[in-house]
């Protein structure tokens, strides 16, 4: 790993050599090390994360990570008062587990015995946890011995710390902690998606939560190294949020959260390792969030550009329907009046021009108006998908009149936005129903069928 | 003036109020993001404002100025506009979208520091997450009388002057728009309904907060913030169920865990020895750790000791019915001066006997009991709305006779009388089984005897 020296001022950039070489882990023991370790990490923290999120559970591995830092400084002291090496990894990432655990208690506790609402009792066991850390921290460095053993390296992560056998135990923790998630997988899934029922079904709703915070503390303190305590709540919910954007069941998620995660800590670790000055902690959650960002813009039909695409489709049908309505009602009023100028179709509507216009192209091109200079008419075939709305809006009015008793004056509204949503079999059933009560009905124009937007 | 007092004045004065004032402002505006569970926004915003600090300084270069605030105060703000972006365009639950901004933009800052530290620059993340309380200094005067002199005044430090406005403006925001904040936060529905633009109106408090935990932090520390944020409201929500005094409380509790905890972390490291001292704003957020503790166990109403007291005497008064109505039954079958029912477990049945004779219930000695016409009147009383709630069940809500007694076992305690079954005018004087309904001469208050 090139080490970030903070004097080496100018930014060299790798050759494609050493980019390939740290790719495919060829660069050396130390940065294979690393970087094995983070993917690790990362395939772990978002099967985990997983369901953390499911169980809307994210923010509670905040907590948790701010609740490490205590245990690592008693963790410390304690070592150091008995003498032995002060920076044994597995015992101080032990304290941490213990009072990260102790955190999650606190929580549990305060949710069942108080009125406290879940986010309250989060902020309160993440910031009185990580003030207490922080005394001890400020302890630890007046202490005569002084010597701080880079504690402070567990809060921001120091993964160029990381030694063969620093990884090999974190790669141990995060393959028992993705076992255990996936041995519990049906155990956490009814708990996640409905935990009413999971508590009928005689599961320990209670203690299957305690064991899912658990693993998420399991992999916050093997985190802890690698990316530090303040973002290792990334690695847990930012892959299982990207990944919720691509699919709704429960195993691809678990697979593209794992996927994102080990992604991320890969392509994290070896930008890290390449550019100088680029801790691989924050640019692991960078790449992780550079990947969120593009699931939530392209995903295909959670993503907010599919969404904007449903909306703009939905709204031209809309409109084309209104404009087909008012075309084909004019042309019944006065049966010889030709084209309608679309200016006076814009003003009736209340619509800027171009939005008449633009309707008006979409509607000839499939051949249901004919453009006639300014004017617009309608073709056989519009003629017919006019009557058709028409008719659901008259069919709705009355409805909405007898059935749901809204006022005369409000019908025209409330029909306006419903009749694009009636389905051809309540159609009929309302007008039989109509019929049954000795209200007209206008009649079925022929040319139900093939005129739909 | 003397020495002491001269030291604590230069040393001590302005980071005990630099501390003072930032959990006041925290503290009072947290109440709102409680009510809302909002709690972790606090988090979010102080994480997030990392990159707006460090964009800031690296444009203007200085670290005492006007545009670090303008930075982080715009970092804090694009923090909330981006969570609500996330939650509402990308359907994310509310936590998830925290989690994703806050984290994400915090390591932009971290990753941006590193840059900065190339430049050989003065600017670390400890100082935005652990506060630099002690090194807020002022050479204070000698003489009282120059100590509110403007001279002196101009020398204090800008971060308690920026803290002191921030509070001032918090406290009017929320004087101001008390009755607004309260509708938006419990009904935003009903806010808007009135003409309220309850979305206006939470924005704003968003800004203010995003505008506290900036002021604060560079002097406190965000870890602090956070905590002010959410303890105080919380320790005061143990205490009360009305939003003024819950607001107030928690603004005192602030300002107390403020002062308590900067003394703590003074005078602890010296009672334990150790050399140097203690970070306040750390010793501050555990002081508010612990005080919320000792709200949760202790509060008058809904602390945990008072629950479980209020649990252990309702138990124990309905094992003193359930042994009056075992009595009262023996009674009816013609056989008196009876023993303690087993039905109950034994330990448990001695302790409502000692209870019921203590109260007067019931006399006799060792193992003999029998009804004082006191107690009978009390087991009539629950007799009768045992069979009360027997005849109800079957007679209106259908239910079969042989599953009714189970259920009227427990009803027969319910203490509110507005759910008594029956009003006695048309109360039947026969229960499902047969047996006569004792007479209530005041059935809606069958218990006025033992209400101790």
């Amino acid at each position: 790993m090139t080490p970030a020296s903070i004097t080496d001022v100018t930014d060299r950039w790798p050759g494609w050599g050493q980019v390939l070489d740290t790719l495919t882990l060829q660069a050396g023991f130390n940065t294979t090390v690393v970087i094995v370790g983070t993917t690790l990490l990362g395939i772990a923290a978002g099967v985990i994360g997983a369901f953390a999120l499911l169980r809307k559970r994210a923010l509670m591995a905040d907590a948790l990570s701010h609740a490490t830092l205590p245990g690592v400084c008693l963790a410390f002291l304690v070592l150091g008062a008995f003498g032995v090496a002060a920076r044994s990894l597995p015992l101080l990432l032990l304290g941490a587990a213990a009072t990260g655990v102790l955190g999650l208690l606190c929580i549990h506790l305060l949710l069942r015995h108080t009125r406290l609402r879940e986010d309250a009792a989060i902020g309160i066991v993440l910031s009185v946890f990580f003030g207490a850390g922080v005394v001890l921290l400020s302890v630890i460095q007046s202490r005569p011995t002084g010597n701080q053993g880079g504690l402070s390296h567990f809060i921001y992560g120091q993964t160029a710390a990381m030694s063969r056998g620093d990884a090999a135990f974190m790669a141990t923790i995060a393959a028992l902690a993705v076992l255990a998630a996936l041995l519990l997988a049906k155990e956490f899934a009814v708990v996640c998606f409905d935990d009413g029922f999971a508590a009928v079904a005689g599961l320990p709703v209670v203690a299957i939560d305690l064991v899912l915070m658990t693993l998420v503390v399991l992999v916050t303190v093997t985190g802890l190294q690698a990316v530090g305590l303040l973002l290792v709540v990334a690695l847990l919910v930012i892959p299982a949020a990207a990944a919720r954007f691509w699919t709704e069941r429960l195993w691809l998620l678990l697979v593209l959260a794992a996927a994102i995660g080990g992604l991320s800590g890969y392509l994290g670790a070896s930008m890290s390792a390449l550019l100088p000055r680029k801790p691989a902690g924050a640019v692991i959650v960078l790449t992780a969030g550079a990947v969120f960002a593009c699931s939530m813009l392209a995903a295909p039909n959670r993503g907010v550009l599919a969404a904007a695409i449903r909306i703009l489709r939905t709204r031209l049908r809309v409109a084309s329907e209104h404009l087909l309505e008012v075309l084909y009602e004019r042309e019944r009023l006065a049966p010889a009046g030709g084209a309608v100028d679309i200016r006076r179709i814009a003003v009736a509507r209340g619509w800027p021009g171009w939005r008449a216009n633009l309707v008006a192209m979409l509607l000839s091109r499939r051949g249901l108006v004919e453009r006639r200079g300014r004017g617009l008419a309608l073709t056989g075939l519009g003629r017919a998908a006019g009557a058709r709305v028409s008719r659901n809006h008259r069919l709705w009015e009355q409805y909405l009149v007898t059935h749901a008793e809204i006022a005369p004056s409000h019908v025209d509204w409330s029909a306006d936005q419903v009749e694009h949503v009636l389905s051809e079999p309540l159609v009929r059933e309302l007008e039989a129903a109509l019929r049954a009560q000795g209200i007209d009905v206008p009649a079925a124009r022929g040319g139900m069928e093939g005129a739909t937007a | 003036m003397s020495d002491a007092v001269h030291t604590f004045l230069s040393i001590d004065l302005l980071p005990l109020l630099a501390a003072t004032l930032a959990a006041f402002s925290c503290g009072l505006l947290g109440n709102f993001l409680v009510l809302r569970r909002l709690s972790l926004m606090g988090d979010a915003i102080s994480h997030a404002v990392l990159p707006g600090l460090v964009i800031a300084f690296l444009l203007f270069g200085t670290r005492a100025s006007l545009a670090m605030f303008v930075g982080a105060a715009v970092a804090g703000v694009a923090t909330v506009a981006l969570v609500e972006l996330i939650r509402r365009f990308g359907r994310v639950e509310p936590g998830a979208a925290m989690g994703v901004v806050f984290s994400v933009l915090f390591a932009l800052g971290v990753l941006l520091l590193e840059q900065a530290a190339a430049r050989n620059v003065d600017l670390d993340a400890d100082c935005v997450l652990h506060g630099q309380l002690e090194t807020l200094f002022w050479v204070a005067p000698r003489e009282w009388s120059a100590l509110f002199s403007l001279d002196w005044l101009r020398e204090v430090p800008r971060q308690v002057v920026t803290l002191a406005i921030v509070a001032a403006v918090s406290l009017a925001f929320v004087a101001a728009l008390f009755k607004e904040l309260r509708i938006a936060a419990f009904d935003p529905g009903l806010a808007t309904t009135q003409g309220i633009p309850a979305g206006a109106v939470n924005g704003l408090l968003m800004v203010l907060v995003a505008a506290a935990t900036v002021a604060s932090f560079e002097a406190v520390g965000s870890i602090l913030v956070v905590a002010m944020l959410v303890c105080p409201a919380a320790t005061a929500r143990m205490l009360t169920d009305r939003l003024l005094p819950q607001v107030v409380v928690s603004a005192i509790v602030a300002a107390a865990t403020a002062i308590l905890g900067y003394g703590a972390a003074s005078l602890l490291p010296h009672w334990l020895g150790l050399a140097g001292s203690v970070n306040a704003a750390g010793a501050m957020t555990v002081t508010a750790g612990v005080l919320l503790t000792i709200a949760v166990i202790a509060a008058p109403r809904h602390g945990v000791l008072a629950r479980a007291v209020r649990r252990r005497r309702l138990a124990t008064q309905v094992q003193v019915e359930d042994l009056l109505g075992a009595l009262f039954r023996k009674a009816e079958s013609g056989a008196a001066g009876t023993t303690v029912p087993t039905a109950t477990p034994h330990r448990a049945s001695l302790h409502a006997a000692r209870i019921a004779r203590r109260r007067g219930l019931v006399s006799g000695d060792g193992p003999t009991l029998d009804l004082t016409p006191a107690g009978r009147r009390v087991a009539a009383g629950l007799i009768r709305r045992h069979r009360l709630w027997e005849a109800f069940l079957v007679d209106e809500a259908g239910w079969r006779s042989d599953h009714v007694h189970e259920a009227a076992e427990t009803l027969e305690h319910l203490r509110d009388v507005r759910r008594q079954p029956l009003v006695p005018g048309i109360a039947p004087d026969r229960d499902p089984h047969g047996r006569s309904i004792p007479g209530g001469a005041d059935p809606a208050r069958p218990r006025s005897e033992d209400s101790a």
